[in-house]
């Protein structure tokens, strides 16, 4: 088919401008919609046409994944912002961020929404992995989506760790050399690893380097491919889970409404409700900066970032090999093959699975609640098994032992319930599932609030005095 | 002209012309091999580019020693901290010298040393070990890493180029001064 150029007759300077940038302008009308037809159908691959009225539920998402969205955006754009100023170099980036806040115009602001938006984005991310497993959206054909989603996750949580170091103060220096010090627990390839991730013998410059290119870098790009990733095979699934209730079975109940205005809107309404609060939160509260690292002092207490005090206060419990590679890499692991487990019912779209399932997670919960903290005040005051059995290597009394406990526990927990509900498989996952992350949750919440000086245990309100 | 070979292939040594179009997937293959060869040396390369540089090894032995003085500085039962260094020169009850690295062997915090208790106790997460290195209190799996100490003319030196990590204490650890 021949193309007939329409080119206007008189065309002024600014229109011949802009048909050298969009050609197609200037083309006929009907050339014009193929070229409408080839740009939307690129749109299409990512954002629907028509959505569920069902799916549009606050109750169903709760807005979750459009605020990661969001708050990533805020991050990328807020990130730049720094990198103009920012230094990293262990003689100037503490001095750097120092002009930041009090030099430059909004230094602090800019700063501040980038740091709370990291935490937020931490936060977000996690609620929305939590409202996808508890309405069963891991199910097929959603599979591979909950591990792209896990995958952003672990990506999420590296952006934020390696960022922690960039400031180079105390609190800093002394959470990377902690965390950093974990790897050499990794069997075989430990201290190999921890040398090439501190980029030397300890953190130093070459660790600054390093996490300043993976933080600026390459975990940016791997969240710009993993998102559009996610968003595709939403699509590609047929949109979000329908909501339903127990009863419901889950064929066609829904309407399919248009997306614009329908879905446009509430995002935008959960955008800038966000975008305000972020704000405020960051006019309000000043993110924290210590003293200038100092690679001869280690404050007391020194502490990980928040959202690995799960795992250091595992440490105060387990061997190092346990608390810091088998129990984080078994945890990975199930939570990548939790959508492949063979499943007797597919639950997508209820909230907690069934009604008999509420009744045992909420067990699970509770506990958890109740047992967790038994643990740890009864490890911290009573047990020292160690201390007994001299001649048994650590890893064996501080971890085979409590670790083969541990599992025993679950596995009778589990046990007993079967035998009072004699639940599916799905309800049965989803129990274990809530026991240990309200078991984890516990840990974190303790790791941060209830441990003091010598990482002894205290109450939050006596955190700061030294006992 | 690889159209005529996929019809007619032609029969070597190499290449039986057992099926149609052996050689063409011999050279695929080959192909697959040599990428596979190309991606392998690409990720060995990023690999050592990451591996950090060993630039103390190459400028020499003199640069990682550290002179800490003479022996009479140091009384016994003593702890001295050598900042620049990053360790602690310990002379023990019996006149011998350690020095041990101020890297806890936990999780790598610096352990301050308690005179009042004479103990190294961790900040971080309360390891305590004794003038020896020697682990008193976990969490810490193994005793403090130690230097190398050598003594030249009344002088106690300490070799800092090398860390040597050790699973328990022992007698031929410690360096003594030569009676005279």
């Amino acid at each position: 088919m021949p193309q007939q150029d329409e080119m206007p007759g008189r065309s002024t300077l600014l229109q011949r401008i802009r048909y050298s940038i969009f050609p197609g302008t200037a083309r006929a009308e009907k050339v014009r919609e193929g070229y409408r037809r080839l740009f939307n159908s690129l749109i299409l691959h990512f954002r629907p046409r028509n959505v569920q009225e069902e799916t549009l539920r606050w109750t169903l998402t709760w807005g979750l994944g459009g605020m990661a969205v969001v708050l990533v955006l805020l991050l990328l754009g807020t990130g730049v912002l720094l990198k103009f100023v920012y230094q990293p170099l262990p003689e100037k980036a503490y001095e750097s961020i120092l002009h930041l806040q009090n030099e430059v115009l909004f230094g602090r602001l800019i700063r501040n929404i980038h740091h709370w938006s990291a935490n937020a984005l931490i936060l977000v991310a996690f609620l929305h992995l939590l409202r996808v497993f508890f309405t069963g959206a891991f199910h097929a054909p959603r599979q591979f989506n909950w591990v792209i989603g896990a995958a952003s996750f672990l990506v999420i949580l590296l952006s934020n760790f390696t960022g922690y170091l960039l400031p180079w103060d105390q609190l800093a220096f002394w959470a990377i050399t902690i965390c950093t010090g974990m790897l050499e627990y990794i069997p075989g390839i430990g201290l190999w690893l921890q040398s090439l991730v501190q980029g030397g013998p300890e953190v130093g410059p070459g660790t600054l380097s390093n996490f300043y290119a993976i933080h600026t870098a390459i975990l940016p790009a791997f969240l710009l491919i993993l998102m559009p990733f996610h968003f595709w095979r939403i699509r590609k699934a047929g949109g979000l889970v329908i909501p339903r209730k127990p009863e419901q079975s889950g064929e066609d109940r829904s309407r399919s409404v248009p997306a614009i205005p329908n879905l446009l809107l509430r995002e935008i309404v959960v955008a800038l409700v966000l975008l305000a609060s972020v704000l405020v939160f960051s006019m309000l509260f000043n993110a924290p900066l210590g003293n200038k690292a100092n690679p001869g002092l280690s404050p007391n207490p020194t502490k990980a970032p928040w959202y690995f005090m799960g795992i250091q206060e595992m440490l105060l419990h387990f061997h190092p090999l346990f608390a810091l590679f088998v129990i984080p890499a078994l945890m990975l692991i199930a939570l990548l093959a939790l959508p492949y487990i063979d499943y007797q019912v597919n639950t997508a779209g209820v909230w907690f699975a069934s009604r008999k399932a509420r009744r045992m997670a909420f067990v699970a919960a509770l506990a958890a609640l109740i047992v967790t903290p038994l643990g740890i005040v009864a490890d911290e005051y009573l047990i020292e098994v160690a201390a007994r059995l001299p001649v048994v290597p650590t890893w064996v009394t501080n971890g085979l032992v409590p670790f083969a406990l541990l599992l025993a526990a679950v596995t009778a927990f589990y046990v007993l319930m079967q035998r009072r509900y004699a639940a599916s498989n799905t309800e049965a996952v989803q129990m274990i599932f809530v026991l240990l992350l309200v078991a984890f949750l516990v840990l974190t919440i303790t790791g941060i609030w209830f441990r003091g000086t010598g990482m002894k245990l205290v109450w939050p309100w006596n955190i700061g005095t030294p006992g | 002209m690889t159209g005529k070979k996929k019809t007619k292939p032609v029969a070597s040594q190499n290449n039986p012309p057992a099926v149609d179009s052996s050689r063409r997937s011999f050279l695929n293959k080959l192909w697959i091999v040599l990428g596979g060869l190309g991606f392998v040396e690409v990720v060995a390369l990023i690999l050592a580019f990451f591996q950090p540089a060993k630039r103390r090894a190459k400028e020499g032995a003199s640069e990682g020693i550290v002179e800490a003085g003479a022996i009479d500085k140091f009384p016994p039962n003593s702890v001295t901290a050598f900042v620049r260094g990053k360790f602690y020169l310990a002379r023990l009850e019996d006149g011998g010298f350690l020095a041990l690295s101020r890297k806890c062997t936990h999780l790598g915090c610096t352990v301050p040393w308690v005179s009042k208790e004479m103990k190294f106790i961790c900040p971080c997460h309360a390891s305590v070990y004794d003038i020896r290195g020697e682990v008193v209190s976990a969490p810490a799996p193994r005793p403090l890493d130690l230097y190398r100490v050598f003594i030249e003319n009344n002088i106690v030196k300490v070799d800092t180029n090398k860390v040597i990590k050790r699973s328990v204490f022992r007698p031929e650890q410690v360096v003594y001064p030569k009676k005279i």
